[in-house]
């Protein structure tokens, strides 16, 4: 579970629970992920607006995804209702920053707070229902959601949607794609390293225990009702920062943009990341980030024989998100974390893989 | 109140609820006999619905030909889909299990949108269509057909689990997989041909449902709508399906009815089913007629 197990150095064992529990296995690989984020503070300096856009779409995609699989892959319970807290914290930002005023800045986290609260509420069925039940559960609050939104005129603005300001703090505003950038990766850091730290911690473990088996869970005393609903509680809360950044980074949170689809394209990524591995949500909100770009670029490459292509890129693009669910689901249920694990493990054997 | 409207939308309430009845009994058979959630039920009366409008608009074969035609196509379909994307996941947990289904439904989707565009497009005509006068209400003879249809395909199902070998073999597949198979059903074939039978049945529904509505990628929301139908039934009973059917379709048009009468909120009857269907959950999780899971430790 924890970052680079399988890539321990050989006869380094493990003789004290905290050096067990650590986040990094080795001191080598916690210099290489701090180097890594260093090296992510340069990149508005150099990147081109076109990566910049694609790497703040990762990020705020990525702390939602990340919740999901705080629910889905640690936990064991079936969300397909994700987009919904996605849509709610955009909104909710929004509306706060609207209706009363309050700075983006503190917008964002109560946004997080807010959609916890629904998350917490959506997620009371989970108490008393699990697996399939649940799933359906969570599909009806999805409708109920969407449904909420068209509706709620005062909190999203109805059809016409709600403006969201820029983030603001003193006096500076993140107006463009290469200050954003900071805003979002301070948030990424800032969430994958609670949920690293989290799930060293006896609540992480609980919820590990209640997805490996509840029962024997429930009689190690572990209070089951509690961690199911928490654990929404929890995804809601990522999704809602997640939808907070998301709407303060376009200027304008639409009604339409938070369907059943976006919900299913969450559960792609974790499932095509891995599910039950951190650094696996990012890998696979990478994937299914780049996947429709790259649909986008073949297209049009082939688009100098066959013009018509242009027209259908909406549904090559989804029948490829549909494809790429199947694919994985068949040949690699493990993920993109497990594949990145053997082929490690092949590197550190070769030549005698065996 | 308006008692006369009330009564026709009860009426159109019991049409289309057979229609959900038909639709959750497929779904029901595939969940009963494989234990699989199929997200892609409605895509089945969608690829039906356009084969068999493809057909008859593109070849202009005559529909007795083409509605056939179609059928032995969805068997096909059906098969092919259980042996090729389903059968690799016999034993995978049941998140993977339902988002091979979501995957296959987004793809299907699309597929349908790629091939055919988003326009509704309608049949030729088939049937001449009037109205008939039924205890003083307007019925259109379209609506009056596809009851009948609906109601012909539940006899049938009935007398197929009931006298039919294979139907036989499929309830006792349900009933313990591997009793079946120590007393010699292919447990394979079985699964096959509960996708198959359920493929075919739900293009007969997008079909019936096409020719009087028209065709759309609309038609792939009665899969999401079947949820509160099989939930209030029970997730493994076909009564079931079938009395929950009934239930949901009236309640939307009841829910209608409300709506425009004194609530005036709108669009009440999309998203009534789904308020029923979280009360169900939280009140009877196993439905109407569904049997209780218990667990041993």
């Amino acid at each position: 579970m924890s970052l680079g197990s399988s890539m321990r150095p050989c006869g380094d064992f493990r003789t004290t629970y905290a050096s067990d529990m650590t986040i990094f296995a080795t001191p080598v690989t916690r210099y290489l992920a701090i180097a890594f984020i260093i090296a992510l503070l340069f990149v508005p300096l150099f990147g081109s607006p076109y990566m910049l856009n694609l790497m703040i779409q990762i990020g705020y995609y990525g702390i939602a995804a990340l919740g999901l699989n705080l629910v889905v892959g640690f936990t064991g319970q079936i969300s397909l209702g994700h987009s919904a807290f996605f849509g709610f914290g955009a909104f909710a930002s929004a509306w706060l920053n609207n209706a009363f005023g309050v700075p983006v800045f503190f917008a964002i986290p109560l946004a997080g707070c807010l959609t916890m609260l629904i998350g917490l509420f959506v997620g009371i069925p989970a108490g008393r229902i699990k697996g399939l039940y649940l799933a359906i559960a969570t599909l009806a609050s999805q409708f109920i959601l969407e449904d909420f939104f068209a509706r709620a005129n005062w909190f999203t603005g109805g059809s016409a949607g709600a403006m969201a300001e820029y983030l603001t703090i003193f006096g500076y505003t993140f107006d463009t794609d290469q200050s954003y950038f900071y805003v979002v990766l301070f948030y990424v850091v800032l969430m994958f390293t609670f949920t690293s730290n989290l799930i060293r911690s006896r609540d992480g473990r609980a919820l590990i225990a209640v997805r490996d088996h509840y029962l024997s869970a429930e009689i190690m005393g572990i209070n089951l009702t509690w961690y199911r609903v928490m654990s929404f509680g929890l995804s809601a809360l990522y999704a809602g920062i997640g939808g907070a950044l998301f709407g303060h980074y376009l200027g304008f949170v639409s009604v339409e943009g938070f369907t059943i689809i976006l919900s299913i394209q969450f559960l792609a990524m974790i499932i095509i990341g891995g599910l039950g591995s951190i650094y696996g949500t990012i890998l696979g909100v990478i994937f299914m980030v780049l996947l429709p770009e790259v649909m986008e670029w073949s297209v049009h490459l082939f688009s100098a024989s066959m013009p018509e292509l242009i027209q259908s890129l909406a549904y090559i693009k989804e029948m490829a998100i549909g494809l790429a669910i199947i694919l994985f689901l068949i040949f690699e249920p493990e993920g993109l974390a497990h594949r990145w694990q053997r082929i490690k493990t092949y590197w550190k054997l070769y030549p005698f893989s065996y | 109140m308006n008692t006369e409207l009330l009564l026709q939308l009860i009426v159109n309430g019991l049409i289309v609820g057979t229609l959900y009845g038909v639709v959750a009994m497929c779904f029901v058979l595939i969940y009963k006999s494989t234990r699989v959630v199929n997200f892609a039920q409605g895509e089945f009366l969608l690829i039906g619905a356009w084969t068999c409008w493809w057909l008859l608009m593109k070849f202009e074969l005559p529909f007795w030909f083409g509605f056939p035609l179609t059928l032995a196509f969805m068997v096909i379909f059906g098969i092919a889909l259980q042996v090729i994307v389903l059968r690799p996941m016999i034993g995978e947990p049941i998140i993977s299990v339902i988002m091979v289904t979501i995957g296959l439904s987004i793809f299907f989707q699309a597929l349908m949108g790629l091939l055919f565009g988003h326009e509704t497009k309608t049949y030729p005509q088939v049937f001449e269509t009037s109205s008939v006068n039924i205890l003083g209400m307007q019925v259109e003879s379209a609506y009056i057909l596809s009851m009948v249809i609906s109601l012909l395909v539940m006899i049938a199902f009935y007398y197929f689990f009931k006298y039919s070998k294979m139907g036989l073999a499929m309830r006792a597949t349900a009933f313990d997989q591997q009793v079946a198979q120590s007393l010699g059903i292919s447990v394979k074939s079985v699964f096959a041909a509960s996708w198959a039978i359920s493929a075919v049945v739900s293009a007969l529904a997008g079909i019936v449902i096409g020719m009087v509505n028209g065709v759309s990628s609309a038609l792939s929301f009665f899969g999401i709508k079947v949820f509160p139908v099989v939930i209030l039934g029970g997730l493994d009973s076909i009564v079931g399906a079938v009395v929950g059917g009934l239930i949901i379709g009236v309640l939307e048009n009841v829910a209608e009815f409300a709506d425009s009468q004194w609530l005036h909120i709108g669009n009440l009857y999309v998203i009534a089913p789904f308020y029923a269907l979280v009360i169900i959950l939280m009140v009877k999780p196993y439905g109407l007629f569904g049997t209780k899971d218990i667990e041993r430790i």
